[in-house]
């Protein structure tokens, strides 16, 4: 079901996790959103880039975390680089939603084009559940139907996310036909006012 | 006369809105598109997939810059694995789609945001949007300029708008008049160390105050350049008579009476009087320092002349600073003037045009750099490094033990080169992150003035000191 994941949390808890940490450049070897999973946090996932000798105590490579659906992080989360090959690599290696008190702006615009739920939760909030994810195998429920982050046998955390975005996610709008099929008038008056007040643009 | 006062923003956006949606989004003309090889030929593969074609091929670009090959030469078009394919594919998308692109062996060649102030794609008063996050460096002409994702761009394409939710405004205001030596780079470092990377999160941000109203054109670019390192949805500056000259007979400029009708738009681009912005942030540049970075956050930056900061404040900010002192092996208390360094680097799209280089130059002139250092200039586009050999300075970079390269974004990311992996690298760059300059490098981001002296010095240097 759209806008709906569940599964284990994995807490990456630093703060100004960069879209480079997420995928290096590097690990962009194919002109194809597919198949990026594997370079996926490379810097931090692997000891040694070219055998891809995996570094134990990284959160992906433990044996809890190995199935994560879910990312818990730091406070602005996917900042720097523009590429969406960030969430490319995210949905590949499986995670479906990320929860943190602050994300880069292009990153979580790139996350609504991509169907993954990218959650803000108060900084306070996201550590309490971080340190528990840490503790203990952390089963969650992002529900953006709900707009809500369930966990068994505890209150459900409510969040918000920007209508549009929400909507993108649970209905897998195409924003291009949308636009085209909504606006195509609007577009058409624009420009041809603009010819006559910006000619020279 | 206009009943209530605007700001920069409010009058750039009220521009190009085409319509208000009922989600609280508004629907925003784009006047120009300018894609890359390295995200852009997706969007263009992807449109036509689908059956889609570009509203308006003639407002669309696309340039090689982020993978190619720096070395003098090019002997390998990329140093980048897979890259070859990403070249190839660029070639093809941008012929079907018929736009026009700038080749690694046009003459215009250069990284995306210097190239479209030069040839007059980007200029004040249009909207330009690129799926790169430094796009908002053309704010500087006052342009209405962001980056975006690949899909962001395919909707660009086929609809000549994007879907934008309105974001805030703010003005940081630039109070004193700083020190001669500090620079646009300087300034931009100081307000993201001071307000957070962070801290433009969801605004449109003017700069303004005495200091931004005595920059060039190319400082203003420099300083709108990091406006995504403050976390702003974009940055910029209103455009004044230096703008309109710099960017008046440019390939894609308007002429004869189109120009005046631009000019006299373009004169109206600034902030009315008593107009009111969401949020006002203000800096001191009263004595301050060249600024250099310490940590891995464009945020963990300090005066050159300062010591590596204890860390503080609440607990998640104090961990990140642990972590950063960490990788960057250093310790609180370590003066930063005294690290030596390995490597030196003058590039980029926030520092490597014309008046950069002349400042790296004036520094490295009659001087050699340390012994041991690695030291590359890698200027920003094929026009600014033509420019430049039209004065000598090549021959000044050469002299002094740097390597003189062909144009591309390069080093800012261990793209067209070796890397810096494992060495400690002063670097006119704009992002310091972990691994960003090859597996393991340590990045110092300061001007190109700073990165000059450190390179003679061996060590962080404050140029002053160099006389």
């Amino acid at each position: 079901m759209r806008g709906v994941v569940s599964g284990v949390a994995a807490p990456l808890m630093r703060r100004n996790v960069d879209t480079d940490a997420i995928i290096p450049s590097r690990e962009m070897k194919r002109v194809s959103r597919e198949g990026l999973g594997e370079g996926l946090f490379a810097n931090w996932r692997y000891t040694d880039l070219a055998t891809r000798e995996e570094a134990p105590d990284f959160v992906l490579n433990r044996a809890r975390y190995r199935q994560a659906k879910i990312l818990i992080s730091g406070d602005n989360f996917g900042c720097g680089s523009s590429r969406e090959h960030a969430v490319w690599a995210l949905a590949d290696w499986g995670i479906g939603a990320i929860i943190a008190p602050g994300f880069g702006e292009i990153f979580q615009a790139n996350c609504a084009q991509n169907g993954i739920v990218a959650v803000v939760l108060p900084e306070e909030q996201v550590d309490a559940i971080g340190a528990e994810a840490e503790r203990r195998e952390l089963r969650l429920t992002v529900d953006l139907g709900a707009c809500e982050v369930q966990r068994v046998g505890d209150r459900a955390l409510p969040f918000s996310m920007k209508p549009r975005e929400r909507e993108m996610i649970l209905k897998g709008l195409d924003p291009i036909a949308l636009t085209l099929s909504e606006h195509a008038a609007a577009i058409e008056a624009f420009e041809k006012s603009d010819r006559t007040a910006r000619p020279w643009a | 006369m206009s009943a209530v006062p605007r700001t920069l923003f409010e009058k750039l956006w009220a521009a190009h809105e085409v319509a208000q949606t009922d989600d609280g989004q508004s629907l925003i003309a784009i006047d120009r598109i300018f894609l890359h090889e390295r995200t852009g030929t997706l969007a263009l593969q992807a449109l036509e997939k689908a059956g889609r074609t570009i509203r308006h091929p003639e407002r669309a670009f696309c340039v090689m810059d982020h993978i190619v090959d720096t070395v003098p030469g090019r002997p390998g078009l990329t140093r980048m694995p897979g890259g070859a394919e990403f070249m190839t594919a660029t070639r093809e998308a941008a012929r079907e789609a018929g736009i026009r692109l700038f080749d690694i062996d046009d003459p215009n060649q250069g990284i995306v945001h210097v190239i479209s102030p030069e040839l007059g794609i980007a200029l004040p008063g249009l909207t330009l949007v690129c799926p790169d996050s430094h796009t908002c460096t053309v704010g500087g002409l006052g342009a209405l300029a962001w980056g975006i994702g690949t899909t962001q761009a395919e909707h660009a394409l086929a609809t000549g708008t994007l879907r934008v939710e309105k974001p805030l405004s703010m003005r940081v205001n630039f109070a004193g008049r700083p020190d001669p030596a500090v620079t646009a780079k300087d300034l931009i470092l100081a307000v993201i160390a001071k307000h957070s990377a962070t801290g433009g999160l969801g605004c449109a941000v003017e700069f303004a105050g005495e200091a931004i109203d005595a920059l060039g054109v190319e400082g203003r670019m420099t300083l709108c350049n990091m406006a995504i390192e403050f976390g702003a949805w974009t940055g910029m500056v209103a455009p004044n008579q230096d703008v309109f000259e710099y960017v008046s007979g440019r390939e894609f400029s308007p002429r004869g009476a189109l120009w005046d009708e631009a000019l006299a738009a373009w004169r109206g681009l600034k902030t009315d009087e008593g107009a009111e912005f969401d949020r006002e942030l203000e800096l001191d540049c009263e004595g301050m320092a060249p600024q250099v970075s310490w940590g891995t956050s464009p945020e963990h930056s300090i005066g050159v002349d300062a010591q590596v900061p204890e860390p503080s404040g609440e607990a998640g900010r104090r961990e990140a600073m642990r972590r950063a002192l960490d990788y960057m092996d250093l310790a609180p208390g370590q003066k930063m003037d005294e690290l030596e360094i390995g490597a030196a680097f003058i590039g980029s799209c926030t520092n490597a045009r014309l008046s950069d280089l002349r400042a790296a130059a004036k520094l490295l002139d009659g001087r050699r750099v340390a012994e041991g250092v690695k030291a590359i200039c890698v200027p920003g586009s094929m026009t600014v490094r033509a420019a430049a050999e039209a004065e000598g300075l090549h021959r000044v970079f050469e002299n002094a033990g740097f390597e003189w390269h062909e144009s591309g974004c390069s080093m800012c990311f261990y793209a067209g080169g070796d890397g810096f992996g494992g060495m400690r690298a002063v670097s006119s760059t704009n992002r310091n992150f972990e691994n960003r300059q090859g597996p393991g490098a340590r990045t110092h981001l300061a001007s190109p003035a700073t990165v000059a002296a450190s390179a003679v010095a061996g060590r962080l240097t404050d140029p002053r000191k160099l006389g």
